[in-house]
């Protein structure tokens, strides 16, 4: 049974992963697109931000509600995050810019947004790559320290749109999401969660 | 209902016409118009006594303004000349001039029709530029006033039906949006200045300061906090004067839909594209420079004069290249959105980088 409960959440994750990048091809075969490369760029961007967050929230998930399953999708949750912020960075470097690396030059300086959505992306890159099993056993201890770089990428995520909105009320919000992930995770915070939760369920089994 | 709203439910019913000769019409790149046309179509034949006797001497093409128009229409190689309006215009309706061109005086292509009315900033509906269409299509524009006051000697608070009996002139002028994308769009209205003699300014006036309407009833935007509603928008009185500065009543030959700021709209084409103020129902003469709503809302990135400038960056963005709707990649931008020759002089010693 949860064998099954987990085969269908993997299903669910990859096609609804695969959603945005199909429904922005289909909108661009049907012309759809008014100004193509800046709506190739903001759906990229926002659908990395909603996949970096939703593999944020497995742990918490399982924090608060002891759903272990979702873990099994945190994986692949990343890597389409990851493959969604290249796909925004491609577009920006190639579709906008051209390749055109002194107007880049001049973009990344005028723009700040744009270097700390590139350091996001950096921060990304080694977690991508060593998301495999193989590398995991090889780096032991230190995967997880390494993986906890996903912290500061979300958080230079939030900042890098909150900078390149005209109206921060939206990007706030996500802002509001992730810290209130990060937050589950402090220590202390997570165990007393995990007391009540355990507290809860044994005064439910007294109760019936 | 008046003659006002008959006209454009007829105009609805014939845009699709106007979206077929569009794209066939594309004159070919190399057939550059040498120089800027602010033409006349039938509208101001018809009307020629009005705006001869209306213009004035300062507007130097004035008095060969039909004669510019025809000459702008032999020159596009492209055979049969522009459908002319099929609408009759009621007693009180606008006489608009059909589109006479297929580019701009600098060889640029009109944006579509389709892609202006469907990709608008227009923050009072909403934020989000292609639901702006939807949201504003039931949007009041007849009834409408405008009230213009303040320090002038003969306020006056005119119908829109009066605006539309002023000869309507087409102006093709470049659209560059503060967010680095722009547009070619072939506006249709008079000179702001035309209807400022009108209400005689005193010598104290040195601005002009321009409101949107307030309704969050009809504005669904208007319902969020964040901003000072209503939108407001000033000139400086030389660049309210200016013969470029017109009020817009319509595009592409006919009257302004909701989006693009109906029934009436301000159109500043050397400044971004959020100072040229949409669906105005208020203008005034004011002594001290109007504080706009942008300016309210973020002073440090939204300054009053917001003249486009590649060398002046938005403090988040670069202003130095823009894109085309239409195309991909970038274009550079062009001080004073290619406008240089007709306005720099009104900023002679002005530093444009602390008064952006």
């Amino acid at each position: 049974m949860r064998k099954l409960k987990t085969r269908w959440l993997q299903i669910l994750t990859h096609v609804a992963a695969l959603l945005p990048l199909a429904w922005l091809l289909w909108d661009y075969w049907q012309g759809r697109l008014i100004d193509p490369v800046r709506e190739i760029t903001t759906r990229t961007g926002k659908a990395a931000l909603i996949l970096l967050i939703l593999s944020l929230a497995c742990t918490p998930i399982n924090i608060l509600l002891g759903f272990k399953q979702v873990l099994r999708v945190r994986r692949a949750l990343g890597l389409y995050a990851f493959m969604y912020a290249s796909l925004h960075f491609l577009t920006f470097v190639g579709l906008d810019y051209g390749f055109d690396f002194d107007l880049l030059g001049q973009g990344i300086l005028d723009q700040r947004y744009v270097l700390v959505g590139f350091a996001a992306g950096l921060l990304l890159l080694p977690l991508a790559i060593t998301s495999t099993q193989a590398w995991q056993k090889r780096l032991g201890k230190n995967w997880r320290r390494l993986h906890r770089l996903v912290y500061q990428a979300s958080i230079l995520a939030i900042v890098h749109f909150t900078w390149l909105a005209k109206d921060n009320r939206g990007p706030l919000r996500y802002g509001a999401v992730v810290a209130l992930l990060l937050i589950v995770r402090i220590p202390g915070i997570r165990k007393a969660i995990s007391d009540a939760r355990y507290w809860l369920k044994t005064r439910q089994k007294a109760t019936r | 209902m008046g003659a006002g709203s008959k006209y454009r439910e007829l105009d609805n019913g014939d845009k699709y016409i106007m979206i077929k000769i569009n794209p066939s019409e594309i004159t070919p790149e190399h057939v550059y118009l040498s120089r800027r046309k602010f033409m006349v179509g039938i509208g101001a034949l018809l009307t020629s006594s009005l705006v001869l006797s209306a213009c004035g001497g300062d507007l130097s093409q004035s008095p060969e303004r039909s004669e510019g128009s025809g000459e702008g229409l032999s020159k596009g190689p492209q055979e049969p000349s522009p459908t002319p309006p099929t609408a009759e215009p009621g007693p009180d309706g606008p006489v608009f001039p059909t589109v006479s061109a297929t580019t701009d005086e600098l060889g640029e292509k009109l944006t579509s029709y389709e892609v202006v009315i469907q990709y608008n900033n227009y923050y009072e509906f909403t934020t989000n530029k292609e639901r702006v269409a939807f949201l504003a299509q039931d949007f009041k524009t007849s009834p409408w006033k405008v009230e213009v006051g303040g320090l002038v000697h003969k306020p006056k608070t005119f119908d829109i039906d009066d605006l539309y009996k002023l000869p309507q002139e087409e102006r093709i002028y470049r659209l560059r949006c503060v967010e680095a994308w722009s547009m070619v769009i072939p506006w249709v209205g008079f000179p702001l200045a035309k209807l400022l003699k009108e209400v005689e300014p005193m010598a104290e006036a040195k601005y002009v300061r321009f409101e949107t309407l307030y309704d969050p009833d009809q504005m669904p935007g208007q319902k969020s906090g964040g901003y000072n509603w209503p939108y407001v928008e000033g000139l400086r009185m030389d660049e309210a004067m200016h013969d470029l500065t017109i009020l817009a009543t319509g595009l592409y030959g006919k009257s302004l839909l909701p989006q693009n700021g109906a029934p009436v709209r301000l159109v500043v084409p050397w400044k971004y594209g959020f100072k040229s103020i949409k669906s105005v129902v208020k203008i005034d003469l004011v002594e001290e420079m109007p504080v706009s709503l942008w300016m309210a809302t973020a002073p440090h990135e939204y300054g009053f004069y917001a003249n486009v400038n590649p060398e002046v960056p938005h403090p988040r963005w670069s202003q130095a290249t823009e894109r085309r709707i239409g195309e991909f990649g970038r274009r550079e931008t062009l001080l004073f959105n290619g406008y240089a020759e007709e306005v720099a002089d009104l900023y002679a010693g002005l530093d444009l980088k602390k008064w952006y």
